[in-house]
């Protein structure tokens, strides 16, 4: 996984509650087997004016001007303001892929929905959860100043905006860890294979109605 | 000393190593597969040259965008039309032959949707831990298993580990206390529990849903009201364990036989709430007073009972909830204080892991018997939830109810419920459906979903418009 330790990024206004996974990248999308460029169709229904197809030429669809994403003013931006709840839905890891193919490296919002949320950190993604209010204040900024930049710092735990005030923000240690150093999760519960080892032993003794196999028909 | 909660009881049972910092490894029992989360996570064990962990863990079905009529399934895996829905359907049988893992694919009498097919073949037990990639998995939670959905990563993560790295949730309880009225559905108990919530309302939580209500309610629908516990916020839905759970379970293919599964069934009878467990939340609903509830809006909190009307966004004092109305109703055509019944409607769809059980097809195939569909309903379909639930309802001869009644009888998958496959809801047009998100786009570009119990969807169907499935019902 990609590491993360400070970035600094244009940020981009998302003002809409509940922003959920089909919202992020549309089921038609997900009919890859690949884990790579969804970012083309990111917030495909509103982007563009007209259904996407996965084969599709998205350079020759109309686009929808009037959505955030379009405005030149937050072309590259990669700190992506939002509202409550966003990623909510489907379970999908599409919708972080697709934030981040995008060039989106940090979310922040005053709540996400839990899968998301955790989706999030196994992709290199840092989502950032603030109160109403701050958040509220952000929005107020971003729209109000062209060319609004955030830096956000991992290891200080803090954004700083453009007027060189920052804002803190709390993130799980464990999370942090593995973000900073770009750690692989999997390499990481394998180092304690012998406590997963001795557990199954024990459990499949206690309880060996879970470890049957049908009989095939 | 506080008793233990059933979420806290499961928790303990699997906790495998808790971390310094707060995180836990948690052993997972059984994670169920489909085609479309799965091929990104075998592809990162093969390049990693990993194994599963348990290869007789896993279980897979193909389910998400395979198709759903007769003609395009009989032509087996090279009829699928759509070419990339085609190549996902073929790798997910061979990366579970590559890798040991037991499918049930697509001709397979047992393939259905995941969330069906688990708990039918037993492969789903009370105490277990189960994940799936897919966030439908609280589904299981009604069994009493602590099961939730997880992104790729975690299902790659379970795959090579058996574990996943969790931190223990709150515990929220919802008690439905009394007893329904006729007509009213355990579709309607979890729609009314997430118009009083909201859709992030259990973010954090696992909910148990307990009281005379929900102890009431078969497994079916038990399955029902867990389905939706995402729909609240809540990773994990949970039902206590009783007779009725373990009634279900015996003589399934995957549960315990004989002797193993009387010792099985008496540490199942353990799972549930200590009396004196502590929860950090409890709310309360009077089941008689639940109404039949239809969604109106694009996010399935926005519900209102089919005696009711669409709100008002003026008479909302909250900005942002105004804000969020007329969003919604911009998108569904609707005018403020248009009465639920006079809501218009061109699809029906009767399926999905919520609603497309025996129980639920039942129920519609009763309202829909010896009527005809209404002229302005241009598509009305019936999609099982599995080939085992197909052919049940065939041997009860519910597909000739349906098909008579002018309803179209397919072959399992979940269909119109996201419309992977070619079971798309048309732009501007109504639906009354059985499924779980009534999102913007969710059941097809533009499409407009209006979320009901099954037997509400099917007196729809027969009006063309919603009407209060209570009044229907008196009538027989």
């Amino acid at each position: 996984m990609r590491a993360f330790t400070v970035h600094t990024g244009l940020a981009m206004p998302l003002d809409r509650a509940n922003v959920d996974t089909d919202f992020i990248i549309p089921k038609q999308f997900l009919k890859s087997i690949k884990r790579s460029g969804f970012g083309i169709n990111l917030f495909d229904e509103h982007r563009y004016l007209d259904k996407g197809e996965p084969d599709a030429d998205n350079s020759k669809r109309p686009i929808n001007h009037d959505f955030v994403l379009n405005q030149p003013r937050y072309k590259d931006a990669s700190v992506l303001l939002a509202r409550d709840n966003f990623g909510c839905g489907s379970s999908r890891e599409h919708a972080p892929w697709a934030l981040d193919d995008y060039g989106f490296r940090v979310l922040i919002a005053p709540s996400f929905a839990d899968i998301f949320f955790n989706n999030c950190f196994k992709n290199g993604i840092l989502p950032i959860v603030l109160d109403k209010q701050t958040v509220d204040q952000l929005f107020k900024e971003v729209e109000a100043n062209e060319g609004y930049q955030l830096t956000v710092d991992l290891p200080a735990q803090t954004i700083t905006k453009p007027d060189g005030s920052t804002i803190s923000f709390d993130v799980d240690a464990f999370r942090k860890h593995c973000l900073l150093n770009g750690l692989d999760d999997i390499g990481l519960t394998l180092e304690d294979a012998d406590a997963i080892s001795a557990f199954e032993s024990q459990w499949r003794e206690k309880s060996p109605w879970y470890f049957g196999t049908p009989a095939k028909s | 000393m506080a008793g233990k909660t059933l979420y806290d009881k499961l928790w303990d049972s699997h906790l495998v190593k808790q971390r310094d910092d707060g995180t836990a490894l948690i052993y997972i029992d059984r994670q169920l597969i489909h085609e479309v989360t799965s091929p990104q996570a075998f592809e990162g064990l093969r390049l990693a040259g990993r194994k599963p962990w348990r290869a007789d863990a896993n279980l897979a079905t193909p389910d998400h965008n395979i198709p759903t009529t007769k003609a395009e399934r009989s032509r087996g895996l090279e009829g699928i039309i759509d070419p990339v829905s085609r190549i996902q359907v073929k790798t997910l049988d061979a990366n579970c032959l590559e890798f040991g893992i037991t499918e049930l694919d697509m001709n397979d009498i047992r393939q259905g949707i995941v969330h069906v097919v688990g708990p039918e073949q037993g492969a789903t037990l009370p105490g277990m831990t189960i994940v799936c990639g897919d966030s439908h998995t609280s589904t299981h939670g009604a069994l009493g298993a602590l099961a939730h959905g997880i992104g790729t990563s975690e299902v790659e993560h379970v795959m090579a580990t058996q574990c996943l790295i969790q931190r223990k949730m709150k515990n929220m309880l919802i008690r439905v206390d009394g007893q329904l009225n006729p007509g009213v559905t355990a579709k309607d108990i979890v729609l009314a529990i997430i118009g009083e919530i909201g859709t992030a309302g259990g973010t954090g939580y696992t909910i148990e849903f307990g009281g005379e209500a929900i102890q009431s309610l078969s497994m079916e629908g038990r399955m029902t009201v867990c389905n939706m516990a995402i729909e609240a916020g809540a990773r994990a839905g949970l039902i206590a364990v009783d007779e009725t759970t373990v009634n279900y379970i015996k003589g399934r293919p995957f549960a315990p036989q004989g002797e193993m599964f009387d010792r099985a069934a008496d540490y199942w009878r353990t799972l549930v709430s200590d009396a004196d467990a502590h929860f950090d939340r409890v709310v309360v609903l009077d089941a008689a007073d639940i109404i039949p509830q239809v969604t109106w809006g694009t996010s399935p909190e926005m519900v209102a009972p089919v005696t009711g009307e669409v709100p008002d966004p003026d008479l909302e004092t909250d900005s942002s909830r105004a804000s969020n109305i007329r969003q919604a109703l911009k998108y569904m055509g609707l005018k403020p204080r248009t009465p639920i019944r006079d809501i218009k409607l061109e699809y029906v769809f009767i399926g999905s892991c919520t609603n497309s059980r025996i129980e639920d097809l039942r129920a519609a195939a009763a309202v829909v018997k010896g009527r005809k569909v209404a002229s302005n309903i241009e598509l009305a379909m019936v999609v099982p939830g599995s080939g085992l639930v197909k052919q049940q309802a065939e041997a009860e001869g519910l597909d000739k109810i349906f098909i008579e009644a002018g309803l179209e009888w397919r072959e399992p998958g979940c269909s119109m419920c996201l419309a992977m496959n070619a079971d798309q809801l048309p732009a501007g047009k109504h639906c009354a459906s059985t499924s779980n998100r009534n999102f913007e786009g969710r059941q097809g570009f533009g499409g407009r979903t209006h979320l009901v119990s099954p037997a509400m969807a099917a007196a729809a169907a027969i009006h063309g418009h919603f009407v209060d499935v209570r009044d229907i019902l008196l009538e027989h």
